[in-house]
């Protein structure tokens, strides 16, 4: 079967990256909007919580959109992860004895890191999920109540730290990996290619910086209301 | 000019291989570095050593048959091949590494010497055009849009050096392949095939064992063809229309 002829060749295999990477992008894109409802109030984030669960509820049931996105997004992520490992393996064996010395010309910090990087987001996200979804390795977790939640945890300033290097290591893996997945999917093109460049690297600093402004306006007691 | 070369010695494709170093004091800016390297290899032979064994043929840039990596970069990073690569590049007292393309695909046959053949099996998957041979055919029969043919001798200029496998990080034949795709299937006469001809070469790409493309651009850096990025966007498009229409 073609789909199956796909998958099988190192093209494809990238192809899965891109799709899979573009709907992370597009949930991490919408988390953060969320967030950013912390700056409008305690009411309002909270909220946002309770809609996800009620959307859709008249066919799903309470919570069920939410566990359809849940599905989707760690099915996505493991496929991303396994289509990594299966071709960081082909490229590492086409080049079994290495040059005594590379000069790149191209090839950036973002583009090198994506392997390393990659894991060390799959880390922060298991951790970032114990903490503020599961809560049991966060201090004083209630259910439900995302404001509460953020303003204990955020004001650690170890916790702050820790989010904001992860956000820059999320920024550094779309920086090249937004572009790179435009290529994959064929829609970059000679006179496109600048401007997707631009779209690729506004997407990878805009991101984090709405991600990292939360816990630092926390930190710094921006917006906090008891 | 006084050089010192490291160079790539190996005797055959079973040898494991070593650097050896050379001095010449004979080097001059004008020259080429082929140049430079035949004097090298003359004092070795006078010296009644085995001369250092490097591909070339036309030496003026056209024909794709040399190629090393000098100092980490395939043909030296100059934007030409490496037999149009002048010493002028180079400061007086360098010392200058020089090393075989590394790729398992493009195994060793002696010094700098590779077996590039995994490219000539890629264009015999499908880089060509069936057309019934006879009497020649009209000039004009086939209207080639202008933008395309542009587009196409754009691609078509690549000469098969093979440097974009040597300079990606994943011993990738992406841009080559992309190249040879991308040319044929701008044009008409490349029409009747251009999804088998995409599915097969891609394959073929494939078993010879090259790496996948992670788009660092560092094939298209050291091309000396300047083929761009986005001969692989075409290719990759292709080939996601091939397994739509289940040519794939
Ligand atoms: C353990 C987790 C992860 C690993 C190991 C990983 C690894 C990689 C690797 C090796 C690439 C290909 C690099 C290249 O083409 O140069 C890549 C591409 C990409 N990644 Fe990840 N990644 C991970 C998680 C994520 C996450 C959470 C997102 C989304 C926020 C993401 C978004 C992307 C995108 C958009 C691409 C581009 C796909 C393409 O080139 O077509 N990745 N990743
Ligand atoms: S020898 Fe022909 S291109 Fe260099």
């Amino acid at each position: 079967m073609a789909v199956v002829a796909l998958y099988r060749s190192t093209i494809g295999k990238k192809v899965i990256m891109a799709v899979t990477g573009f709907i992370w992008v597009g949930y991490v894109v919408l988390h953060m909007f969320g967030n950013l409802k912390y700056f409008v109030g305690a009411t309002s984030i909270n909220g946002w919580a309770e809609f996800l669960r009620t959307f859709g509820q008249d066919i799903l049931g309470y919570s069920g959109f939410l566990w359809v996105v849940r599905l989707v997004l760690v099915s996505a992520v493991l496929l991303h992860i396994l289509m990594a490992y299966q071709l960081t393996q082909l490229d590492w064996a086409s080049r079994p004895v290495r040059y005594s010395g590379r000069n790149y010309l191209s090839a950036t910090f973002s583009s090198r890191t994506m392997r390393w990087g990659g894991v060390f987001i799959l880390l922060f996200l298991v951790y970032h999920i114990l903490h503020m979804t599961v809560g049991n390795i966060h201090p004083n977790y209630e259910e439900l109540k995302p404001y509460h939640n953020l303003v204990v945890a955020f004001r650690d300033p170890i916790q702050v730290v820790f989010y904001v290097a992860a956000m820059i290591v999320l920024g550094l893996h779309l920086y090249h990996g937004v572009w790179s997945m435009l290529q994959t999917l064929g829609v970059n093109s000679f006179p496109r290619n600048a401007t997707l460049h631009r779209v690729a690297q506004a997407i990878a600093i805009l991101v984090p910086l709405g991600f990292i402004s939360l816990p630092l306006a926390i930190l710094l007691g921006i917006g906090v209301r008891p | 000019m006084n050089l010192t070369l490291k160079v790539w010695r190996q005797k055959n494709a079973q040898d494991a291989g070593r650097f050896e170093t050379y001095t010449t004091s004979e080097a001059d800016p004008e020259m080429s570095f082929m140049e430079m390297l035949d004097i090298v290899n003359q004092d070795i032979i006078r010296k009644g050593g085995d001369p250092i064994a490097f591909d070339h043929d036309c030496r003026e840039g056209i024909c794709g048959t040399c190629g090393v990596v000098i100092n980490g970069v395939p043909h030296g990073g100059h934007g030409t091949t490496t037999c149009q690569l002048y010493m002028r590049h180079f400061k007086d007292g360098e010392t200058i590494t020089i090393e075989p393309w590394r790729a398992r695909p493009f195994p060793v046959l002696k010094d700098l010497i590779v077996d590039r053949a995994a490219l000539d099996r890629i264009i015999v998957a499908g880089g060509y055009i069936s057309a019934s041979t006879g009497s020649a055919p009209d000039a004009n029969g086939i209207l080639v849009p202008k933008p395309d043919s542009d587009a196409a001798m754009n691609y078509a200029v690549c000469i098969g050096c093979g440097a974009c496998v040597a300079a990606c990080p994943n011993g990738s034949a992406m841009l080559f392949t992309a190249a040879k795709v991308a040319h044929l299937n701008l044009l008409p006469q490349g029409q009747p095939e251009r999804y088998t001809r995409t599915a097969n070469m891609v394959a073929q790409m494939d078993k010879e064992g090259f790496g996948g493309c992670t788009n660092h651009g560092e094939c298209t850096a050291v091309c000396p063809a300047h083929i761009d990025m986005s001969a692989i966007a075409r290719l990759n498009r292709d080939l996601l229309a091939a397994t739509l229409k289940g040519v794939a």
